[in-house]
């Protein structure tokens, strides 16, 4: 088993460099919890993980469910606290949540009582509160444009597809202008025809804002048409990176004809492989704990 | 074959369809009229008849006295004498003043128990011990430190109307979906930012039904306290008991239900205003 990155050699250009990284959730231990029975154990999400990423690259994390992923990537968003080890976005180890990094989230996340243009307003407005109104509105315009929903401004999400509302999700975290866009899981509560249709967009997207993306997937094929690097990770608890994948396909990319490159079976058996080999443990394990 | 013969040409397999003039609404508002009329009958009939406690108007009597008192609702002849619209402004008057106060005190403390589990945790008991009293209590009391029949009608409303407003509120915002704070706080909003943007809005729903629980319990308070106040609904029944005269009784129960639906009505709108497609 290779691991990610050998400790101690960082890359010196990495945008974002997760370094000895280990999540624990620390269980209830105090006399209170011991005397209503409520005590519990620890929980270590994440062993040690390590992972280098560089500017304008779109990294994919896949790993079967309850590895981790999503608190690793809570972490790098500053939403959840680091055990031990460190992460460094330009060169700063992260302290807590800021609009540098951008986070679009599975159930969307969007405010019921705000219209889709509030709510790229209310994201704006709250990182650039001196920006004038016209200037708010202009970005708004064109994020909106962005991502297809021009006509749909003064609606609300409950008059809104699951798809459509992603696409608000999408806009949002864009506008602000975030060094990094996280996304967890982002077309997981999607149909299969949807889920189409927004990677499609994303990778329109991707081609012409080129921003470092870090997304979270279950399918291996939403990671091999989308990404650049993919970072599969071993079963919790104590998760670690077990390899790291380089897509070499070339960009723009089409998904009617990726699979035509020689190299996609090879990459996708392997990814298939591995995500068997690690939830048929997830589920023996379950078996037997 | 034109295109408008498709419709024919789909057979019919029962269900759904439903006759225009008999749809499940018509059908519940014969239910409803035919029911009133039985019951009306019921009562005449029975009132005639000597059924009831003797005295006891009849259905007719009553409903004339009903258009007597609708038609002619403001005159003044001293507190004894008093249309039913003035009687009606002023329960109206105290239950406005003791539910406003009560509104502006509950719903920022909510709001502070909702967002400190301290606060929460710490006022808590006050809450629970001070819900359950019935508010007659507070009637003696509030007449010996207040020494005036008009603040303390105010003060009992207040008293009783406070809580479901607080609970709800403090219930509403403790349970803010987790997603919206983290919307926030990736953004980096203010803590008072992420409160009056986020919090609030989305506890609003929560808030509402508070609110309207609490009004709901007003107004059946002040008709309770107003028979040992002076003035209003209440003591139109009181003072129409004291003259043993039953028809001005029934057509005040008549006329406070009445105004109670529409309160709560009021409330529903504002309900269904602040949703936006969430389940309440």
């Amino acid at each position: 088993m290779n691991s990610a990155t050998p400790v101690d050699t960082y890359s010196p250009t990495a945008q974002l460099s997760i370094r000895n990284v280990a999540k624990v959730f620390w269980g209830k231990k105090d006399l209170f919890s011991k005397l209503s029975g409520k005590k519990s154990k620890d929980f270590v999400a994440i062993e040690n993980i390590s992972l280098d990423i560089e500017p304008n690259t779109f990294v994919t994390i896949i790993g079967p469910s309850g590895c981790g992923k999503s608190t690793l990537l809570n972490m790098i968003a500053g939403l959840s606290d680091i055990t031990a080890g460190e992460i460094l976005f330009n060169n700063h180890p992260i302290s807590g949540p800021g609009p540098d990094r951008g986070m679009v989230f599975q159930n969307y996340a969007l405010m019921p009582w705000m219209t889709v243009e509030d709510n790229i307003r209310f994201a704006v407005e709250t990182v650039y509160p001196k920006w004038s109104a016209k200037q708010v509105n202009r970005t708004i315009t064109e994020h909106i444009q962005l991502v297809g929903l021009t006509g749909a401004e003064k609606k609300h999400p409950h008059e809104l597809s699951g798809g459509m509302r992603q696409r608000v999700g999408i806009a949002r975290a864009l506008a602000f202008s975030p060094q990094i866009l996280l996304m967890d899981e982002p077309f997981g509560a999607l149909d299969a025809l949807t889920r189409g249709f927004l990677q499609d967009e994303i990778e329109r997207i991707w081609e012409q804002q080129r921003k470092t993306v870090i997304m979270i997937t279950h399918s291996i094929e939403e990671a091999l048409l989308l990404s650049d690097r993919i970072v599969m990770m071993t079963r919790g608890p104590a998760a670690r990176v077990d390899e790291v994948l380089d897509v070499p396909f070339p960009r723009p990319r089409n998904r009617e004809i990726i699979d035509q490159h020689p190299a996609y079976h090879d990459l996708k058996a392997e990814m298939e492989s591995h995500l068997f080999r690690e939830t048929r443990a997830v589920e023996e394990a379950r078996i037997s704990g | 074959m034109t295109v408008s013969d498709t419709n024919t040409s789909i057979p019919y397999y029962g269900g759904e369809k439903e006759s225009l003039f008999f749809t499940e609404g018509v059908r519940a508002f014969l239910l409803f009229v035919g029911s009133l009329i039985a019951f009306l009958l019921f009562w005449e009939i029975g009132a005639r008849a000597e059924w009831f406690a003797s005295g006891m108007p009849t259905a007719s009597e009553t409903l004339k006295e009903l258009w007597w008192w609708v038609t002619n609702p403001f005159f003044n002849n001293g507190p004894n004498d008093l249309g039913i619209g003035w009687n009606l402004l002023i329960s109206l008057r105290r239950v406005a003043i003791g539910y406003f106060l009560a509104s502006i005190v509950a719903v920022p403390l909510g709001i502070l128990m909702g967002i400190s589990s301290v606060a929460r945790k710490g006022f808590n008991p006050y809450v629970q011990l001070l819900k359950p009293i019935s508010p007659l209590a507070w009637l003696p009391l509030g007449l010996y430190v207040f020494r005036d029949s008009e603040v303390t009608g105010v003060f009992i409303i207040f008293i009783s109307s406070i809580w479901p407003t607080l609970i709800n509120t403090a219930f509403g915002v403790a349970n803010v979906d987790q997603e919206y704070l983290d919307v926030a706080q990736t953004l980096g909003a203010s803590r008072l930012r992420t409160i009056f943007k986020v919090i609030i809005p989305a506890a609003l729903p929560n808030i509402v039904s508070g609110l309207r629980i609490s009004m709901g319990i007003a107004w059946l308070v002040i008709v309770a306290a107003e028979m040992l106040l002076g003035t209003g609904l209440g003591y139109f029944i009181w003072n129409e008991w004291n003259n043993l005269y039953i028809p001005n009784i029934l057509v005040a129960i008549f006329i406070i239900g009445l105004v109670g639906l529409i309160l709560d009505s009021i409330f529903a709108a504002v309900e269904r205003f602040v949703v936006f497609g969430r389940n309440s």
